[in-house]
């Protein structure tokens, strides 16, 4: 595309509905091409053509449109979709939601300029993700493993400790064996307020990691609809760093929640035909132009892991934007008001959480080859004592048997000695010598899932020696 | 050819002035990048366009140029262990010359035009031929022999053929003169539209299973060689991981997997995979038998719409060939949702959830490709289609669901509550079902399952009163419950243990073989038998959990490798032992 910069009169302006303008008599203009709008008094903001017919566009305004004017807006078409300039220096730095820095510093020095919408991977270029991550949460390491390249949400709920485990984990993670990760992580606050995006700051400073951070603000008083730029700036300054500096990022969006309310607002200001709750159609679509930005590229050194955060509104877990994001991460981590309030940090619920690249990065010469073992029989056993608790709030404990009672026991055990670990980090051998003690309160023909030979590797030991 | 200008763009929906004739469904090239697209709706003064690629930057002004064909494939050999885009672009070879992104204007034949093919005719000068027939064959794989067809419209008498050699697949290898004088000449490469059906002789019913190696679907939920399947389930229930173990080890010839708006990094998986995995019956490479239709969630989504499309005309061709084809896709939700996204940029007006009303009548288009058939060329061949259906919220009732039901005979319900419990596959054993049994039951008794038939019906009785026990149980108290019923419980328990698990990840268990099924179904239904027995003398069957043996029957699967039934026979004998020596014991405390 020619970098065709057009200034137009005043008066090509018609409308302005929500964050749409209407424009009247341009031509040479694309598909999702940005635009400068500079309001009468100098204020300047982005936008991006979102339709074209014959010499009309359509313009949506990235970053509100108070203040805007029919007559006094001019608008200068930049010939090229919206794009990032990074380069060397990002990390230690604060920006805004469209990567303007904000904490006074230099500009980026502009080494290369990406658009921020990104391109797919081709998936012939695609590494499988199988580098385990250990981030010293038994939770997550044991049951839910985070492979190096893979998208795991933390499905929350308001108020729940989300931000506080994500900080953890960005704090605590490290290959096995290895030294602490030499991670940079990527932080976008999206519609948060200052306090959170705040503590999180902190807390990588004291941890005297700050140098190894680069923050996008979009709080929760800048415009919404600069919350659709948010999760793309930041991502391209993670692929930046990750395949031209070889860095291994962690990006954490939080609240994904929030860039979905900005998707509907900017939908129903198009007058599109609403999906479910009022989202649009194109929701999943969309989403999964974020997420899919995870990964490992064949023959590059880095890798963008995600961890995006989102609160199911009202903790229902079928609401649309923990559904559609749940189809297309890989796994989730549940987090649970119930376990929460009982004093259990993490909160983890296991039973709904999920890590689907599990498989690839545990077991024989990757963690340990009983480790996928012990997890699924952690699993069947957690999830029979779940069931038990359920019929024993009905027919009451005396209607159980004494093999009920004890998977029952089990099931207690499990999320205060498993699950419950504070703010402590746990090695993975540790995480699972948790794990084979509790199994080992139970019979043996509780423990279906695990061989003769397992038994007596990782079971009967450990029942003599009580 | 005709053209058109460009005047309105909507996404991947654009329309256009024309100058000259387009047809409905005509496949386009717009702009400089030659963007492929396809005529889908037309009126006096506008043809509108859904474009395959990313429309960025495309402006008012841009020239479409009309192709005069349907949006169609290429086909000959080289199709297996191809991975292509959702319009067929070789995603090895644009990654080759342009980089580890895909972007605007990359393209590149669907089969390569440079490789040379071992060509030997299986015809003669001077034969007569109808459409269909193989004019001669091509070793495309060391298990695959490809066979090269007359056209189906063409017919008449070979006056040329070329000898046998290698052949690049534009190289015409024979002419055929038809009644109306005009000559044809024939090469491997065909083009074909990819939205209608190709023609057969004669549609069959399926008579023989398609064999998955998973005992809870070929026991139980049988799926015939050129039957249709849905597969429903919420996220992570486990529709991909299945629907790769069916790919990976079902009994076809040929495999078409289809990521339909699904990941990259499964795509990347199989691609990992499956040029390492043998397949059981050949020994070959799985990939030698595989293509993969790839088209990301984050991939243009009309390019999406058309993969399902283009894979079961690349399924179609080689079924012609006289093959088994197995085509899965993964998910055919979000193939409706392409077409609900495209209805919507067209401002059409929506049935339900924003569907467009044509939905059912597509979805039906689509699961009646699937079929066992008599090929032009007389060779008994099939499509089974099995498609995994994403249903927001995990709900059946939605409409995508509920519409493929009405056109596929198998239905698979993945089970949040199992795939929690980490219980694999989640298949739900009362929601599902199967519309085969009675095609199949006779291929299962001529395997020596004489009684087949009866205990797959013993097996989900059991199934199905455990349900209803249990309600009972929540309000009364399981230990209330007389012995008889107690002993329902643990046979189902028994029955969900042995039968119902499998890992895809076990070593043993990731495949059994259709004569460890049977073992296996005759095992349990040996322990039925005993436990009825002892029960009947007065044993309490919570018991029978902490007998020894009981961990070898739940864990058969696991621990008893597919060439080593002997090993099940032996549990029997240990189960005939424990459980007469219950009886004795029970008989001497009750004297
Ligand atoms: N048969 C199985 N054996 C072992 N593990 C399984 C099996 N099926 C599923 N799983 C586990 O469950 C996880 C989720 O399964 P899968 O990715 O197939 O879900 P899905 O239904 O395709 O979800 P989505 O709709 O989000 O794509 C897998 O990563 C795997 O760990
Ligand atoms: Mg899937």
């Amino acid at each position: 595309m020619t970098a065709n910069t057009i200034e137009l009169m005043h008066k090509g302006l018609t409308r302005i509905q929500g964050p749409l303008l209407f424009v009247k008599n341009v031509s040479g203009v694309g598909l999702y091409e940005s635009v400068e709008v500079m309001a009468s008094d100098g204020r300047q903001r982005v936008g991006r053509v979102v339709s074209v017919d014959q010499d009309n566009v359509v313009v949506e305004v990235f970053q509100g449109v108070d203040g805007l004017s029919l007559s006094e807006t001019r608008l200068r078409f930049l010939g090229q979709p919206i794009m990032l300039d990074v380069g060397k220096g990002m990390l230690g730095r604060v920006f805004n939601g469209i990567g303007k820095p904000l904490d006074g510093g230099p500009r980026v020095s502009a080494e290369v300029r990406l658009p921020i919408q990104g391109n797919a991977i081709n998936p012939v270029r695609r590494m499988v993700p199988k580098e385990f991550i250990e981030t010293g949460i038994s939770s997550i390491d044991i049951m839910n493993s985070l492979v190096r390249g893979q998208k795991l949400p933390i499905f929350s709920g308001s108020g729940l400790s989300h931000d506080q485990l994500a900080s953890q984990v960005a704090r605590f993670a490290r290959l096995r064996g290895g030294e602490a990760e030499q991670f940079a992580v990527v932080f976008a606050a999206i519609g948060v307020t200052f306090d959170t995006a705040e503590r999180f700051r902190r807390e990588m400073d004291e941890y005297g990691a700050l140098e190894r951070i680069a923050l996008f603000l979009n709080l929760a008083s800048d415009p919404s609809t600069e919350r659709l730029l948010t999760p793309r700036v930041a991502l391209t300054a993670a692929e930046y760093l990750a395949y031209k500096e070889g860095r291994h990022v962690l990006v954490v969006l939080t609240d994904m929640t929030n860039y979905c309310e900005a998707l509907r607002e900017v939908s129903s200001s198009h007058d599109e035909i609403p999906s479910r709750k009022g989202y649009p159609g194109y929701m999943y679509s969309d989403l999964s132009t974020i997420y899919e930005r995870a990964g490992r590229i064949i023959g590059r050194d880095g890798s963008v892991t995600q961890l995006p955060i989102l609160s199911m509104p009202n903790d229902d877990i079928t609401h649309p934007i923990p559904d559609l994001s749940g189809y297309i991460t890989e796994g989730q981590v549940v987090l649970d008001r119930d376990l929460d309030r009982r004093g259990i940090f993490p909160p983890v619920k296991l039973l709904p959480s999920l890590s689907r690249l599990m498989n690839e990065g545990i077991g024989k010469g990757l963690t340990d080859p009983d480790h996928p073992i012990l997890a699924l029989q952690l699993y069947a056993a957690y999830a029979q004592a779940h069931r038990l608790r359920l019929l024993s709030s009905v027919v009451g404990e005396e209607g159980l048997s004494s093999a009920d009672r004890l998977i029952l026991r089990f099931g207690d055990a499990m999320e205060q000695k498993f699950i419950h670990q504070g703010g402590e980090r746990r090695t993975l051998e540790e995480s699972m010598d948790i794990g084979w003690q509790l199994l080992a309160e139970l019979p043996d023909e509780a423990l279906l899932r695990l061989s003769e030979d397992q038994l007596d590797r990782q079971i009967r030991g450990r029942r003599h020696a009580r | 050819m005709s053209t058109a200008e460009v005047y309105w763009i909507n996404g991947p929906v654009i329309r256009a002035r024309a100058h000259g004739v387009f047809r409905m469904k005509e496949a386009v090239l717009v702009g400089d990048d030659r963007l492929a697209g396809e005529v889908i709706r037309l009126s006096p003064d506008a043809v509108t366009i859904q474009v395959f690629e990313d429309t960025t930057a495309l402006m008012p002004g841009a020239v479409v140029e009309g192709t005069g064909l349907g949006l169609a494939v290429e086909l000959g050999p080289g199709l297996l262990g191809q991975l292509f885009d959702g319009i067929q672009r070789p995603l090895k070879v644009i990654a080759e010359t342009h980089g580890d992104f895909v972007g605007v204007g990359q393209s590149a034949p669907g089969i390569d035009r440079e490789r040379l093919w071992p060509y030997v005719p299986t015809l003669a000068e001077g034969d007569r031929v109808n459409g269909g027939e193989a004019l001669g064959e091509v070793q495309e794989t060391p298990e695959l022999v490809h066979r090269v067809l007359v056209p189906a419209d063409v017919k008449g008498k070979i006056t040329w053929m070329a000898p046998a050699g290698d052949y690049n697949v534009e190289a015409p290898l024979a002419r055929i003169l038809d009644s109306a004088g005009e000559e044809h000449e024939i090469p491997m490469l065909r083009r074909r539209a990819i939205r209608s059906p190709r023609p057969v002789a004669r549609r069959l019913t399926p008579g023989q299973p398609l064999l998955t190696g998973q005992r809870i679907l070929d026991t139980l939920f049988p799926i015939g060689k050129g039957g249709a399947g849905e597969m429903p389930g919420g996220f992570g229930t486990g529709k991909t991981v299945l629907q790769q173990t069916i790919a990976k080890w079902c009994d076809a010839d040929v495999i078409i997997y289809i990521g339909c708006g699904e990941r990259g990094n499964e795509m990347a998986s199989i691609l990992r995979e499956f040029p390492e995995l043998d397949d059981p019956r050949t020994g070959r490479k799985l990939m030698e038998r595989t293509v993969v239709i790839a088209n990301t969630s984050n991939m243009p989504v009309a390019a999406r719409e058309a993969s399902i499309y283009t894979g079961i005309t690349l399924a179609e061709f080689m079924r012609d060939q006289g093959f088994h084809v197995a085509l899965v896709a993964d998910s055919i939700s979000r193939w409706a949702e392409a077409l609900r996204e495209i209805g919507g940029r067209l401002e059409e007006l929506p049935a339900e959830e924003g569907y467009p009303a044509y939905l059912p009548t597509r979805l039906a288009e689509f699961f009646e490709r699937a079929g066992r058939v008599e090929t032009l060329g007389g060779l008994e061949a099939s499509v089974t289609v099995i498609g995994a259906v994403s249903p927001p919220g995990g709900d059946f009732s939605e409409p995508v669901t509920a519409h493929a039901r009405r056109f596929t005979k198998c239905f698979w319900a993945l089970d949040k509550e199992r795939a929690q419990a980490r219980f694999y596959p989640a298949i739900h054993p009362l929601q599902s079902y199967s519309g085969y049994v009675d095609d199949v039951a006779r291929w299962w008794q001529d395997r020596g399952g004489m009684h087949w038939q009866d205990r797959r019906a013993r097996v989900l009785t059991m199934l199905e009163q455990q349900a209803r026990l249990e309600k009972m149980a929540k309000i009364v108290g399981r230990d209330a419950l007389p012995a008889e019923q107690r002993l329902i419980l643990v046979c189902a328990d028994v029955i969900t243990e042995t039968l119902l698990s499998q890992s895809a990840f076990s070593e043993n268990d990731r495949y059994c073989t259709p004569e460890k099924q049977l073992a296996m179904l005759e095992l349990l239904d040996q322990f039925m038998d005993l436990a009825e027995e002892a029960v009947t003398a007065g044993a309490d069957p919570d018991a029978f959990y902490a007998l020894p043996v009981m961990r070898k029957v739940q864990r058969a699967g696991d621990d008893v490798a597919n060439d080593d039934l002997d090993a099940i026979k032996d549990i029997g004998r240990e189960m005939d032992e424990a459980f007469a020596g219950m009886t004795r014991a029970g008989t001497r405390e009750s004297a």
